[in-house]
């Protein structure tokens, strides 16, 4: 009975070990690209938001090469749905264009953590929801570039991507753009993203909070 | 002013809270004094999008000396309003701002002090600083539209996505376009 109980607790330590030492090198090895000689393209994960955040979102993805960038997965919020909206318009205008060949793109919705105004005590098991949801969705996809700048919806999103890259279900890169509406104070996504080191690259697009995130590129603004 | 003149140059004031609630926004601008200082400037219209506000401004065709007063709640697309705009006053809505300012109008924007954790002011204040707008409250609408001088502000030059897709491809390992 002894021996059975140490086992356990032996399997279970060594467990915990070999997570807390993937973790650390995880974390070390946020930031720095891994640069393969003539890299295929990747599968992207696209997290949409409502106001500005998908009009900067289109922003950014059409001044990315389509072609590095695929199949593409669009991800919005259950409530959402200008969103979701504007990238079918988007993904047809470049199929008009002849940019790309066929459509490879993928729109999907996600459950809100928490709707505005919503009770604490429902929130919890609305999180949760959410949270399983958002890992659902995940498993299928695995994308191998995540971008995302600023909704809520982005964090269980982010979190579960670097937990994949933590136990080796998939290696991803995950790129942050600040609002541009943000200037002097980061949004709770943001602040969460860069104090918990989650995103590979961190953007602002003003030089205020640059200087208050020195880990953060400053870009300019997009808009 | 009269409806009968058809060479008359319409000047066009367009009010938009985007798809928010901004009463307190509409109320003030269907104040006498706001109204008639912006006929004083020779604006002939003021056309009102007032998004899920209850509040309804009184229309008017301007028979009483006044711009004429026209409202709607929402448009699939603010853009024409925009372009046919001679003066826009907008909430602080990132969308409404930019593409006001990629347009090249004069734009006032009013600052919603209802709102929970006003991050949006912060955009305000700063394209404001740097004289590409000018920035208010409800309540200090009248006094910014008498003090305004609209050749002063500068051209917003549009912003450009390519540093950071430039930062990503590189950090993909992607060539340099």
């Amino acid at each position: 009975m002894d021996g059975c109980y140490f086992c356990i607790m032996a399997i279970i330590a060594t467990s915990v070990a070999i997570f807390l030492i993937r973790l650390l090198h995880v974390l070390y090895l946020t930031g720095k690209s891994r640069r393969l000689k003539s890299p295929q393209p990747l599968s992207t994960l696209i997290v949409l938001g409502s106001g500005g955040h998908t009009a900067e979102m289109m922003n950014l993805l059409s001044v990315l090469q389509m072609d590095r960038f695929t199949p593409r997965f669009y991800i919005a919020a259950a409530t959402d749905n200008m969103s979701l909206q504007k990238a079918r318009v988007f993904e047809d205008s470049l199929l008009h264009k002849k940019v790309i060949k066929g459509s490879s793109a993928q729109f999907m919705q996600i459950y809100r953590s928490r709707e505005v105004g919503q009770s604490y005590v429902t929130s919890v098991w609305t999180t949760l929801l959410a949270t399983t949801h958002a890992l659902w969705l995940m498993v299928k996809i695995r994308p191998q570039v995540v971008l995302c700048n600023g909704p809520g919806t982005c964090i269980p999103l982010c979190v579960i991507a670097f937990l994949f890259k933590v136990i080796g279900i998939r290696w991803s890169s995950i790129f942050y753009v600040e609002s541009i509406a943000r200037v002097k104070r980061l949004s709770l996504s943001g602040l969460l993203l860069y104090k918990l080191c989650i995103a590979d690259q961190f953007f602002v697009q003003w030089p205020q909070l640059q200087r208050k995130y020195p880990r953060a590129h400053y870009v300019g603004c997009l808009m | 002013m009269g409806g009968t003149d058809s060479v008359s140059l319409k000047r066009i004031v367009f009010l938009t809270v985007g798809t928010t609630s901004f009463d307190a926004l509409v109320k003030v601008a269907d104040t006498l004094e706001v109204k008639q200082e912006l006929t004083r400037r020779g604006y002939t219209h003021l056309l009102i999008q007032m998004g899920r506000g209850t509040y309804l401004p009184a229309e008017s065709i301007g028979e009483d000396g006044l711009l004429a007063v026209d409202c709607f709640t929402f448009s699939s697309s603010i853009a024409d309003h925009l372009s046919s705009a001679s003066l826009v006053i907008s909430h602080a809505g990132s969308g409404s701002i930019f593409e006001t300012l990629r347009l090249g109008k004069p734009l006032i924007v009013v600052v919603n002090e209802d709102l929970m954790d006003n991050h949006q002011s912060e955009l305000a204040e700063e394209l404001a600083d740097r004289k590409h707008l000018y920035c208010a409250h409800p309540q200090s609408l009248h006094q910014v539209i008498v003090g305004m001088d609209l050749k002063s502000l500068l051209p917003y030059q549009p912003g450009d996505a390519t540093p950071v897709a430039k930062l990503i491809n590189r950090f993909l390992g992607f060539p340099d376009d």
